[in-house]
């Protein structure tokens, strides 16, 4: 029986540091069999094992179709992703995956792709924006909006400098705090929807971030007369096993490492905002 | 037609003969601290004649009836769970090398045939949703395989109700249907008997058993009824979901001391967090899951916090999971009205009590 819970060991690659506390590492199985028949979509995540130290969930943010090498952006947030940011090129580490269900690609093509993220950062949104870019003409405009507390906040500047110079794409930014050099709106990223430019019946929206975010978000946009159905969010649980096992990311009637992350609004809606559930 | 046997009681030693002979080790029930517990069983002796169970709210006692019956109580704080699903297992090894390359290892339980004695129906609805849970789900689970593959399971079906049960209202017992080798029912001189596998039918070959009479049959199933009286009930399918902001939860979660007692005892509850334990020279690891509760402050744990903070919220986790997500993820109940939730929490909380008001 194919043990899901075992790590297989792979090398990392490339080490690029992105911000000060956030850096990807860019991966490669050691086993060529395995390597050779490995895929993923994006949305989907890895286990990434460090010797000694333990176990974290982190989002696929590379191509899909070049599976060969894959990479994980990742921000120091705990214990093990701490000990993780000493990582250098050559090293070894453990990975398992890819598990859970993803953004909807196929289904959002042809159709306005509206995302909206909040936080430092949103890599399981990265790796739909890269999609999209390597696949322009498959999809129609790309609205991407992102919000931050402090204007300081923001990484990837360059990023977002270099997709806002693209065709048919649109960045709105927004903090709720700003310096005097900031050169976009403050405020709430969900109070941006009203200058967002997409065809509310032609679009899918993807959101990531936090619940409360998500949750007024999903509103706006069913108010601008976008469908239920369209709108897609990345839930958040602690998550151990992976694989539906362990319970802990429990929401509901779902385990959100293996029906998620990613879930259609109408199936998590009514324990959408709850406290403490 | 199902043929039933007779084992008379004064024979049952050679059930136990022949478990050992087969190369099981048997685990049965017995009385041990004030309770029943399952452990290591090496002779009919050390069964729990005359004994039986008075179960309420936070309250758990035996006390003697001098009655010869071996099964005559309704269930302990644990029958077959940490058999299957262990509160504590090794899942792998790493050793790194000297040039750093990581050499993974799966660590699968020794193969050890068991033969657990005495299980109740609740149990073994129990083991039925871990089954499904563990095995028939997309990742089938290696350790609970290997242990699951080497249990054989001996019935015996319920003739004595705790105050707590209410199989009959979630429609699990206590008449055992399914997923047993062998099963029996207790009568005055021995027990009437039921072949459930080609493994059951390979011991029974081998045991003094004669075919059971008319009257014994009937007597079986009459000691079998007076488990049918039962007075709590719990409804099939109660809508929690649409009940997340009831007041209630505010009641219970000040009752509830986040003890994880419930969770434990429970035969269905699967929660497990993984743990890392490395060796003193660091160069290799070992990774173990235990048995872990939603009543645990960090089962919920994210960056930034725990999602749920308060017993409140941790009841709320447990009660809604347990009986209505379950429905989702695994087509009923999660629970199989064993009652062991109510007697070991030691504050009396009472799961059919609480819905009845939340629900009321």
């Amino acid at each position: 029986m194919n043990n899901a819970y075992l790590p297989h060991e792979a090398e990392i690659v490339a080490r690029i540091q992105e911000a000060p506390d956030i850096f990807t590492l860019r991966l490669q199985f050691t086993d060529p069999e395995l390597q050779a028949n490995y895929s993923f979509a994006p949305g989907q995540f890895n286990m990434l094992y460090l010797h000694g130290v333990g176990e974290v969930p982190i989002s696929i943010v590379s191509d899909p179709e070049n599976a060969n090498l894959y990479d994980h952006t990742i921000r120091v947030v705990g214990r093990v992703t701490q000990a993780m940011a000493a990582l250098q090129q050559g090293d070894y580490i453990g990975v398992r995956g890819s598990y859970g269900r993803g953004w909807p690609m196929a289904e959002a093509e042809g159709r306005d792709v509206v995302l909206i993220t909040g936080g430092l950062g949103c890599a399981p949104v990265v790796s739909v924006i890269n999609y999209v870019l390597q696949r322009r003409e498959r999809f129609g405009r790309l609205v991407i909006m992102q919000g931050v507390k402090h204007s300081n906040d923001l990484i990837w500047r360059e990023q977002y400098a270099a997709w806002s110079k693209l065709p048919d794409t649109q960045i709105l930014l927004a903090a709720n705090e700003t310096t005097p050099h900031w050169a976009f709106d403050s405020g709430f990223v969900t109070d941006l929807l009203d200058k967002a430019n997409f065809e509310a019946d032609n679009a899918s929206a993807m959101l990531c971030g936090p619940e409360i975010m998500m949750q007024v978000a999903s509103q706006r946009l069913l108010e601008k007369h976008v469908a239920a159905d369209d709108i897609w969010l990345s839930m958040e649980r602690n998550m151990h096993c992976a694989v539906g096992h362990c319970g802990h990311c429990q929401f509901g009637g779902q385990f959100i490492c293996k029906d998620g992350p990613v879930f259609p609004l109408p199936a998590i809606s009514h324990l959408l905002g709850v406290k403490g559930f | 037609m199902v043929m039933h046997h007779f084992l008379a009681r004064t024979d049952f030693h050679a059930l136990l003969d022949m478990l050992v002979v087969e190369g099981y080790a048997c685990i049965g029930p017995q009385v041990r601290q004030g309770s029943i517990v399952f452990d290591r069983l090496h002779d009919v002796s050390q069964l729990p004649t005359g004994w039986q169970d008075t179960q309420q709210p936070g309250h758990y006692r035996l006390h003697q009836t001098g009655s010869p019956y071996w099964f005559d109580w309704a269930n302990g704080a644990a029958a077959i769970k940490p058999h299957t699903f262990a509160p504590q297992e090794n899942l792998w090894k790493v050793v790194r090398d000297e040039s750093g390359r990581l050499h993974f290892k799966t660590i699968l339980p020794k193969p050890q045939k068991i033969a657990i004695l005495g299980v109740r129906a609740c149990d073994l609805a129990a083991l039925a949703l871990q089954d499904q849970h563990f095995l028939h789900g997309e990742y089938p689970d290696p350790y609970y395989q290997q242990r699951r593959d080497n249990l054989l399971l001996i019935g015996v079906n319920c003739t004595h109700a705790a105050a707590t049960c209410f199989c009959v209202s979630t429609g699990d017992g206590p008449a055992i249907r399914s997923g047993y080798d062998l099963l029996l029912s207790e009568i005055d001189d021995g027990f009437v008997l039921e072949i459930g596998s080609a493994r059951g039918e390979h011991l029974a070959k081998q045991l003094p058993l004669h075919a059971a009479s008319a009257t014994q049959q009937a007597t079986a199933q009459q000691r079998m009824q007076a488990a049918t009286q039962q007075s709590r009930t719990l409804p099939e399918k109660p809508p929690l979901y649409d009940l997340l902001q009831h007041p209630h939860w505010e009641d219970v979660g000040a009752r509830c001391i986040a003890c994880g007692n419930c969770t434990s005892v429970c035969p269905t509850c699967f929660c497990h967090q993984e743990v890392e334990h490395p060796a003193l020279d660091g160069n290799s690891s070992t990774h173990q899951r235990l048995w872990n509760s939603c009543f645990d402050p960090s089962h919920s744990h994210i960056h930034g916090g725990a999602v749920r903070r308060t017993p409140k919220d941790y009841y709320r986790q447990w009660l809604t999971h347990k009986l209505a997500g379950w429905h989702e993820q695994f087509g009923r109940s999660g629970c199989t009205g064993c009652g062991r939730c109510i007697s070991w929490c030691p504050v009396g909380i009472d799961l059919t009590a609480e819905v009845g008001s939340l629900t009321a």
